[in-house]
C-alpha cells in the first residue's frame, strides 16, 4: 500500500515536472539555446503569487492569469532583445550570455525579497482528501491537475493553431519554413515568450507546495533538464513522458535512498541517459 | 614559441618578485589572481582549443581539494597530497573524458556541469572520510610566521602557474594542438584525416583537468578548512570560462589576460558593493557575449585577419 | 596485379533501408575504377562503409591483405585510404597550408613542423594551388576547394583514393583540369575509385566501370561492356530502352 501512496506522490510531482518541463524543451528544442533564465523564471512567478496572495489576497489559481501575460512579455522582450542577437552562435556563448542574464534576475531578487524561504500558505488550509489507502493532499492535486492543464493547452497551440504550427515548422526546418513565408524571428521571438510563460506559471503551482527563495532557481532547472533529456527536446508529450518519469523516480528515489538524495539520483539518470541515448528517450537525432 | 616563452619568462620573473612588497592583502590577492588563470588556462585545453564548452572545473577542483585535504588528513605530507590530488585528477578526467566526450554541444555542457554537482552530493554524504556538510579541517602547516606561510601558498600556486602556462604553450606548437584545433573547426574531417579524435579530445580534457585539481589541493592547504559548497561551487565552473572569453578565446595568453583584468575589476569594483555583486558579473558576461564574444584580443586584429598564426610563418 | 581492396558480401542497413545489399567486388592496384548508378543506389555509403563511417552490417572488406571490416576512419587513413566528400569538409579557418599540412601529418606520417609543411607545399604546387597557401580555406572558390581536398588527400601518401563526385558544381574547363590531376595522381601509382555522374568523365577516364542499382551491383566490367549492358540501361533510362538497344 506504502507503493501505491509514493505512485501518486510521483504523480502528483510528476504533473509539475512536466509543466517546469515543457516550456524550457520547447526553447531548446526551437532556438537551440538553453535558458538558464529558465528557473529564474520559475521563482520570479512564485514571488508574484507570494506578494498577490499576502498583499492583496489574490488566490494563486488566480496569479496564474496575471502570470502568464507578464511573463510572455518578458520572455519575448527578452529574446528580442538579447537572446537574438545569438542565434547561431556556439553553444558557449549562447549558455553564457543566459547564464549572466540569470545572475543579473537572482541577484535582483537576492535584494528584492532576501534569501529567507517564503511559501504561499493558503488560509484556511485545502486540506487532503482520501483515494482509499492513499492521501492525496488538495493542493498538490489541484496543482498537478492544473499543471497538466496548462501542457496541454501548450500542446493543443502548438498542434491547432497558426503560430504553433509556425513554431513546429521552425523547430523541423528553420530554413524550409523561412522559405515558406514563416518570420523566423518572430517565431523565435513568441516561443521563447511561451518558454517563460510556462515557467512563471509553474511558479504559483510550486510556491503553494514547496517554499520558495532566489537560490531554489537553479534547483528547478535542474529538473527541467532532466524532464528534457528523458523525454526529449522540443517535444510536448515528450515533456509530459519526461516529467511523469522524473516524478516517479524521485519518489521512489526518496523511499530507497532518503530525501536528501533524491536530486543527486535525478542527476545520476541524466548522465547515464545521456551516454546511452544521447537524444533522449523519445527524442529524435538533431539538434547536438 | 620562442616568443611565447620569452613572454612567459618576463611575466613569470615580474609576478615572482609581488611578495618582495611584503603586504599581506597583495599577496592574498596574488595567489587567488594565479589560482584563477591556473582555472583559466586549464579550460582553454578543452574549452577553447578542441572547441568542447567544459563546464567541468569546479568538478576537478573540488575532487582535487578533497583528494589533497583527505591525503593530509591521512597523515600523509602536504605536496605529496597535493600530488596525490593531481594524479586523481588526472585519472578522473581521463574516465569522465572517455564517458563524456561523445556527447556534443549542449549536452556535453550540461553533463559536465552536472559532474560536480553529482560528487558534491557523493562528498557530502561520505562523512566518516570527508567531514560530509560539516567540512573537513586540514592540519595547519608549520611555519615560521603567518606572513612566510602567506608567502609559500602564493609561491606554490605561481610554480603550478608557470608549469600550466608552460603546458599551454608547448600544446599550442605541438602536434596534439594542432589535433585538437582541427577537430575544434571540423571533427568529422580530422578523423578523417587520420586524427585519432578520441584520444586527443581526451588528451585535451585530462590537461585541462590535472591542474585543477592541483590547484583545488594547494588551495585546501592554504585555507585549513573546506566543505562541498564551496569547493564544487558552480562559479569556479563559470569564471574560468568569463575569463577566457574576455582574453580571447583560442591564444595562449588570453586566459591570463582575461584572468587577470577580470579579478581586478572584481576587487576594485565590486567589493565594495557586496549586494550586487553577482548582478554586476551577469551584467560583464552579457555585454562581453554580446559585444566582444571573441574577447579583448580580437581588439587588436583587423576583422577578417585570419585568427591563428599559419604554420608556414611559424618558427618551430 | 595484386587485388587492393576486396569487399565480400558487403550490406548496410539503416534501420529498415537497405543501402547495400551483398556487395562482392574487387579492385585490383593501380586501376582507375568508376562508381556509377542512380540517385540513391548506394555509392557515397560504400565510400562511408570502406573508409568505417558506417561500419557494415554484414560481409568483410579486405585491403591489402588486411582485414579492413571495422576499422575506425582515422585508421583508414593511416592505412593509406583517402577520400574526398561531395559537399568539401575543409578545415575553414585555418590557412590552406595548414590544411594540407594536417593531412601530411596526420595519415601521412610526416613530422610536424617542417616536413609537414614541406609536403604540404609540394602537393599543394601539384594540384595548382602553390600561390594561395596563406589563405585560409573558406576564402577559396568552389573549384579550388576542390582542388585543396585532393591535396589533402596527396598528402596522405593514399594506396587507395576515393573521390566522391569530385566534378559537382564545376565547369567544364575545369572538370578537364580535374582529369589531368586524377590522371597524374594515378599515374604516381595510386589507386582510384570514383563515383561519378558524367558519363564523359568516366568513359574517358576509367580502366574499369562498376554499377550500383538499389543498393546492388548490377554489372561490372570495362566501359565499352557497361555502355551496352541491359541491366545498365533499364536502370538509367527504364526498360523500354533497354529493350530497344540493339545487343
Amino acid at each position: 500500500m506504502l507503493y501505491l501512496q509514493i505512485l501518486a506522490n510521483g504523480l502528483m510531482l510528476g504533473g509539475l515536472y512536466a509543466c517546469i518541463g515543457a516550456g524550457f524543451s520547447l526553447v531548446w528544442g526551437v532556438l537551440n539555446v538553453i535558458n538558464i533564465l529558465h528557473g529564474s523564471f520559475i521563482v520570479l512567478g512564485g514571488y508574484l503569487a507570494f506578494y498577490a496572495y499576502s498583499v492583496a489576497g489574490i488566490h494563486p489559481f488566480f496569479s496564474l492569469l496575471i502570470a502568464a501575460p507578464v511573463f510572455f512579455a518578458l520572455g519575448y522582450i527578452v529574446q528580442s532583445g538579447l537572446v537574438n542577437r545569438m542565434i547561431g552562435a556556439p553553444v558557449l556563448l549562447t549558455l553564457t550570455l543566459t547564464f549572466g542574464l540569470d545572475l543579473m534576475l537572482s541577484n535582483g531578487m537576492l535584494a528584492a525579497f532576501t534569501a529567507d524561504f517564503k511559501k504561499v500558505s493558503l488560509d484556511p488550509p485545502l486540506g487532503a482528501v482520501l483515494a482509499g489507502p492513499v492521501v492525496l493532499p488538495v493542493d498538490r492535486l489541484i496543482a498537478m491537475v492544473l499543471a497538466l492543464a496548462l501542457v496541454g493547452l501548450l500542446y493543443l497551440t502548438l498542434s491547432r493553431s497558426r503560430i504553433g504550427r509556425a513554431i513546429v515548422a521552425v523547430r523541423m526546418d528553420r530554413e524550409a519554413a523561412a522559405l515558406m513565408g514563416v518570420r523566423v524571428k518572430t517565431v523565435y521571438a513568441i516561443t521563447f515568450g511561451l518558454g517563460a510563460l510556462m515557467a512563471g506559471v509553474s511558479g504559483p503551482l510550486l510556491a503553494m507546495i514547496f517554499p520558495i527563495s532566489p537560490l531554489s532557481g537553479s534547483a528547478y532547472l535542474s529538473k527541467a533538464f532532466v524532464v528534457c533529456v528523458l523525454g526529449g527536446l522540443g517535444s510536448v508529450p515528450g515533456a509530459l513522458v519526461g516529467g511523469l518519469a522524473l516524478g516517479l523516480a524521485e519518489s521512489f528515489g526518496s523511499l530507497w535512498l532518503g530525501p536528501e538524495h533524491a536530486t543527486t539520483l535525478s542527476f545520476v539518470l541524466l548522465i547515464l541517459i545521456l551516454l546511452v541515448r544521447p537524444e533522449g528517450l523519445l527524442g529524435r537525432k538533431g539538434y547536438a | 614559441m620562442r616568443r611565447s616563452a620569452y613572454i612567459a619568462a618576463a611575466i613569470f620573473a615580474l609576478v615572482a618578485l609581488v611578495p618582495l612588497a611584503g603586504e599581506m592583502y597583495w599577496l592574498r590577492l596574488g595567489t587567488i589572481m594565479l589560482m584563477y588563470s591556473i582555472l583559466a588556462m586549464s579550460w582553454n585545453f578543452i574549452g577553447g582549443m578542441a572547441g568542447y564548452p567544459s563546464f567541468a572545473s569546479a568538478a576537478f577542483f573540488g575532487l582535487g581539494a578533497y583528494a589533497g585535504a583527505v591525503s593530509q588528513k591521512l597523515a600523509m605530507p602536504m605536496v605529496l597530497a597535493w600530488g596525490i590530488a593531481g594524479l586523481a585528477s588526472l585519472l578522473f578526467a581521463a574516465l569522465l573524458g572517455l564517458a563524456l566526450l561523445r556527447l556534443r554541444g549542449h549536452y556535453f555542457a550540461i553533463a559536465s556541469l552536472v559532474v560536480a554537482e553529482v560528487l558534491r552530493e557523493l562528498v557530502n554524504s561520505a562523512t566518516d572520510l570527508t567531514g560530509g556538510g560539516m567540512g573537513l579541517n586540514l592540519p595547519v602547516p608549520r611555519m615560521a610566521s603567518v606572513q612566510a606561510q602567506a608567502v609559500f601558498f602564493y609561491y606554490a600556486m605561481l610554480i603550478l602557474a608557470a608549469v600550466t602556462l608552460a603546458a599551454m604553450i608547448l600544446t599550442t606548437h605541438s602536434k596534439l594542438g594542432f589535433g585538437l584545433r582541427c577537430i575544434k573547426q571540423n571533427e568529422s574531417a580530422a578523423d578523417m584525416l587520420g586524427v585519432n579524435t578520441t584520444f586527443y579530445k581526451v588528451s585535451g580534457f585530462m590537461l585541462s583537468g590535472v591542474f585543477v585539481g592541483f590547484a583545488g589541493a594547494i588551495y585546501a592547504s592554504w585555507v585549513h578548512y573546506i566543505e562541498p559548497p564551496d569547493v564544487f561551487d558552480v562559479l569556479y565552473s563559470i569564471k574560468p570560462v568569463v575569463m577566457v572569453l574576455l582574453g580571447g578565446l583560442g591564444s595562449v595568453f588570453g586566459p591570463l589576460l582575461g584572468a587577470g583584468l577580470y579579478l581586478s575589476l572584481e576587487e576594485l569594483v565590486w567589493r565594495r558593493f557586496l549586494e550586487v555583486h553577482t548582478g554586476v558579473l551577469g551584467l560583464l558576461i552579457v555585454l562581453l557575449v554580446v559585444f566582444l564574444p571573441r574577447g579583448l584580443i580580437a581588439l587588436r586584429r583587423a576583422p577578417g585577419a585570419a585568427q591563428e598564426k599559419p604554420l608556414s610563418r611559424v618558427k618551430a | 596485379m595484386s587485388e587492393l581492396l576486396e569487399l565480400n558480401g558487403v550490406s548496410r542497413r539503416f534501420g529498415g533501408l537497405r543501402a547495400l545489399h551483398n556487395i562482392t567486388l574487387s579492385i585490383p592496384q593501380g586501376e582507375i575504377v568508376g562508381v556509377i548508378g542512380p540517385n540513391g543506389a548506394g555509392k557515397t555509403t560504400l565510400v562511408n562503409v570502406v573508409t568505417g563511417v558506417h561500419p557494415a552490417s554484414a560481409g568483410s572488406i579486405r585491403f591489402a591483405g588486411r582485414d579492413i571490416t571495422r576499422v575506425r576512419p582515422w585508421q583508414a587513413a593511416r592505412l593509406g585510404i583517402a577520400r574526398t566528400f561531395q559537399v568539401v569538409q575543409p578545415f575553414p579557418e585555418m590557412t590552406v597550408m595548414e590544411n594540407v599540412a594536417a593531412a601530411a601529418m596526420f595519415a601521412g606520417s610526416a613530422g610536424y613542423g617542417e616536413e609537414a609543411n614541406e609536403r604540404a607545399l609540394e602537393d599543394l604546387e601539384f594540384v595548382g594551388l602553390g600561390k594561395s597557401v596563406d589563405k585560409p580555406a573558406d576564402s577559396l572558390t568552389l573549384a579550388m576547394r576542390k582542388r585543396l581536398e585532393l591535396a589533402k588527400s596527396l598528402a596522405m601518401r593514399p594506396k587507395l583514393l576515393l573521390l566522391d563526385e569530385v566534378n559537382a558544381g564545376l565547369n567544364a574547363t575545369e572538370v578537364e583540369h580535374a582529369l589531368d590531376l586524377i590522371r597524374a595522381i594515378s599515374a604516381r601509382g595510386v589507386t582510384v575509385l570514383i563515383i561519378e555522374h558524367l558519363m564523359k568523365v568516366v568513359l574517358t577516364l576509367c580502366t574499369r566501370i562498376v554499377v550500383l542499382h538499389h543498393g546492388e551491383l548490377i554489372a561490372a566490367g570495362d566501359p565499352a561492356q557497361i555502355i551496352n549492358d541491359p541491366r545498365v540501361v533499364q536502370a538509367y533510362l527504364g526498360r523500354r530502352y533497354a529493350k530497344a538497344e540493339p545487343a
